[in-house]
């Protein structure tokens, strides 16, 4: 073990013209150069390779697909779906919002620390965060009136996120440890730490039954409203329009404020932001703390909106703040492109679980995977930028080609 | 003849620890036994020994910490006080229940059989990281290794293709990182969690396409032999304790210590490695020198993929004979820590697997004491590395071009 090196002596980027943009200058390339094309036709592509996969096991891709758009509720938008089938389509579709609404957060959690030049992998752990403060301050203070509670729960969620991701800001801001590394290694802690929790003995876990690792459930009155849908069948809560206002909230603060700009700033180049004035470690820090925020709203609004308690399978099954990675890639970091592949994400989440594919038509249980073969082709496409540019070329090529016919007849 | 010997000797010397550095590992010799000397066999039940075994450590640290040695004397500082801490609470617990739970013999062998995956897939790590491509998707390549092993072990019955599979399917894993983070320049971040996705994806759909919901079957599967050495046992002395740890482990353990010392002579001690290490740490300089940036890194990347299968395949036909749905559990991940932890190099990385496997040991033994307590205590690999790269106890720098595609000009 010799003596570690002064932080001077880390060449922060290599000389000779090494090919190293920052994130955030590297998206505003993808930006002007794919626009919403190369994120549809990356799409397209993944679902064509997960199609041959699904023809080569022996099975119908095309009836197979068609298995899982009906089961996401989208058909609910054709006007012609009509009597059982439009009751259907509207269940389904409350449910594929339902599991929208945290994918939505957690890709803004993605997204905004991407601004700043981060990337946060940590929106799982800031989930977990969340959701469970939200079930702890849900299911303590029995006297507290029903909407200041829910409140409350809301908040310190995001509190506990944003605490979580700011830990990882912490330590870059200071010491330099990169993001990626020390975020993942928060969320393997919070997934240790809910485990214990609401594990067996673990101080979280219900009073009723000592033998199931499973929280308490919140108050009644803590729960969201349902305003689309039957209550009693898990209907579509108001947390929804909290997640399209997180949009909003994403799109102005990074816009216009001072904040967003000082964040963009740094983004793109950490050095120049800093040669402006612009303090650079206090922003990694407020950047991966509102990231972290949003992903600990979206656990909130699942442990308020539907799921009610937290079992330690909950947490080490879930994948929303994982997803969350792909929905910001593939919605470019924007905040309609981030809804946009929230909702397609989370209509292929439910439109292939066991919930809504038809076994007869293709097994769930494949379906599920044959969601994170599609969501690993999207990430895999979506990042290669030699394919944006070969795309970007072409088409500058085809509009130089379309000028020269134009004026070749003058 | 004699002249060589002195001189290897001479070298040998040289290397020992001198000064305020070898107070500092005494210091780190301290922290130990304060821990040591309240548990079995010397099993101390006064606090008294562990406190003042403890404040020596913590003095000789505090010492060498003036003297200016890093890591290492923060290192004995704090194993002096965890020492003080453990130390204390293992004396207050009862006789018996510390006898049942503190078996050294079953511990290390425990270790040896917790670390070994982590040891594949982070030296595999390694290769990738010199090189200077990131590799979150060790997880990955790990899982594809863990069914593709078992899969052809099953369908071919021989465990030798079983290997063999998993080296071919970490490798073509591997491959498609590499394609993605070097030719088409992507992120190598998104890229590696896209390997670990199209891990869960691909292993999940095949396994369910081809074992349906009755999972693996479950004998029958052709595993990976283990090596016995009876004849540990007559050696006098510590003859039954080294039978027990070393006696019947599994040959792909004793393949992984090969692998240390082969990684540990090809990274630092050939060409090929001096090569590698360049890539990783300034790659215009390696290819203006006349060295393959490409080709060196894909080669890297392939292994990476390659040794964690291995890893991925001890699990599954070595260990435990079956295969379920994302069985590796983060395992991938613990490895990530562990070359982190261990600063990239081989023997610190051993080490760190080692530590984190003995972890692992001890968590399976702690319910004894509080069932949820051994539940928190698996996340102390990811608090620790958490603290290693926060710079509280030395720094650990990864190579300066890691994570950075490269265009050649």
């Amino acid at each position: 073990m010799s003596a570690t090196p002064p932080e001077e002596q880390i060449p922060q980027q290599p000389t000779g013209g090494d090919y190293a943009p920052s994130t955030a200058a590297r998206m505003a390339f993808y930006q002007r150069a794919g626009g919403v094309l190369t994120p549809v036709i990356t799409t397209i592509f993944a679902f064509f390779i997960g199609g041959i996969v699904v023809a080569a096991t022996g099975h119908n891709p095309i009836s197979t697909y068609k298995g899982i758009f009906e089961g996401t509720g989208l058909n609910w938008f054709f006007p012609w779906v009509s009597g059982a089938a439009r009751v259907n389509a509207e269940f389904n579709l409350q449910q594929t919002l339902l599991v929208t609404t945290p994918l939505i957060l957690t890709g803004l959690a993605v997204a905004f620390a991407f601004r700043c030049g981060m990337f946060n992998i940590g929106g799982q752990g800031q989930y977990t965060l969340g959701a469970i403060t939200a079930v702890w301050v849900g299911t303590t203070w029995a006297g507290m009136p029903g909407i200041p509670h829910a409140f409350l729960a809301i908040v310190f969620a995001m509190l506990a996120g944003a605490l979580w991701a700011g830990i990882a800001g912490i330590l870059k801001a200071t010491v330099g440890a990169h993001e990626v590394i020390t975020t993942i290694m928060l969320n393997w802690i919070a997934y240790w730490v809910g485990t214990y929790l609401f594990g067996l003995d673990g101080p979280l876990q219900n009073d009723a039954n000592k033998s199931v690792p499973i929280s308490n459930d919140v108050f009644d009155d803590v729960k969201l409203p349902v305003w689309w849908g039957n209550a009693e069948l898990q209907g579509l809560h108001i947390g929804f329009f909290i997640a399209l206002a997180a949009l909003v909230a994403y799109w102005f603060i990074l816009n216009r404020t001072t904040l967003g700009y000082e964040v963009r700033a740094v983004g793109y180049s950490p050095e120049s932001a800093r040669y402006a004035g612009i303090n650079v470690a206090r922003n990694y820090f407020l950047a991966m703390a509102i990231a972290g925020g949003f992903a600990g709203l979206g656990g909130a609004l699942d442990i308020l909106g539907w799921q009610y308690r937290l079992g330690s399978l909950d947490i080490q099954t879930s994948q929303i703040g994982f997803i969350g990675i792909a929905v910001a890639l593939l919605g470019r970091n924007t905040a309609i492109g981030v809804g946009l592949s929230a909702l397609l994400f989370g209509a292929l989440l439910y439109g292939t679980s066991t919930r809504s594919l038809d076994p007869e038509v293709f097994p769930p249980e494949l379906a599920g995977n044959l969601t994170l073969m599609i969501q690993a082709l999207v990430l895999l496409f979506i990042g290669a930028d030699v394919l944006v540019i070969y795309i970007w070329n072409l088409r500058r090529k085809l509009r130089r080609r379309a000028a020269t016919t134009a004026e070749a007849p003058v | 003849m004699t002249a060589g010997a002195a001189a290897v000797r001479d070298t040998v010397l040289d290397r020992l620890p001198r000064g305020p550095r070898a107070v500092a590992w005494l210091g780190v010799l301290f922290g130990m036994l304060a821990f040591f000397v309240a548990l079995p066999p010397v099993a101390a039940r006064s606090p008294i020994w562990p406190i003042l075994f403890g404040l020596l450590g913590v003095a000789a640290g505090i010492w060498a910490v003036t003297r200016g040695v890093g890591r290492l004397a923060w290192g004995a500082i704090v194993l002096g006080v965890v020492g003080i801490g453990l130390g204390y609470l293992a004396t207050l617990s009862g006789e018996a229940k510390l006898d049942s739970v503190v078996v050294w013999s079953a511990l290390f062998a425990a270790m040896l059989r917790y670390a070994t995956p982590l040891t594949f897939a982070a030296i595999g790590g390694m290769f990738s990281e010199r090189a200077g491509v990131v590799n979150i998707g060790l997880e990955g390549m790990m899982l594809m290794g863990a069914f593709f092993a078992i899969l052809a072990a099953d369908k071919l019955d021989s465990w030798p293709l079983g290997l063999t599979a998993a080296l071919a399917a970490g490798g073509l894993t591997a491959l498609i990182h590499a394609f993605v983070s070097i030719s088409l320049r992507a992120d190598q971040i998104v890229s590696g969690t896209a390997i670990n996705f199209l891990a869960l994806g691909v292993t999940g759909y095949f396994f369910i396409d081809v074992y349906g919901d009755q999972g693996t079957p479950g004998g029958g599967i052709p595993r990976v032999p283990a090596v016995n050495l009876d004849f540990l046992g007559s050696i006098p002395g510590f003859g039954s304790f080294l039978e027990d740890v070393f006696g019947h482990l599994n040959l792909m353990i004793w393949l992984s210590f090969a692998l240390l010392v082969v990684s540990y002579i090809v990274m630092f001690k050939s060409p090929i490695g001096l090569r590698l290490r360049a890539v990783g740490e300034h790659p215009r300089a390696a290819d203006t020198v006349g060295i393959s940036v490409y080709t060196t890194r894909y080669v890297a990347v392939v292994i990476s993929g390659m040794l964690a299968a291995l890893g991925g395949a001890y699990l599954s036909i070595g260990f435990l004979g079956s295969f379920n749905e994302g069985m590796t559990a983060g395992r991938g991940f613990i490895a990530l820590a562990a070359l982190i932890f261990g600063n990239w190099r081989p023997l610190g990385t051993f080490g760190a697997a080692l530590l984190f496997g003995f972890s692992s040991a001890l968590a399976q033994r702690l319910p004894e004491y509080s069932t949820s307590g051994a539940v928190l205590f698996a996340a102390l690999p990811y608090v620790l590395t958490l603290i290693a790269v926060a710079g509280v106890i030395g720094r650990s720098i990864p190579p300066a071009a890691v994570g950075r595609p490269y265009v050649k000009q």
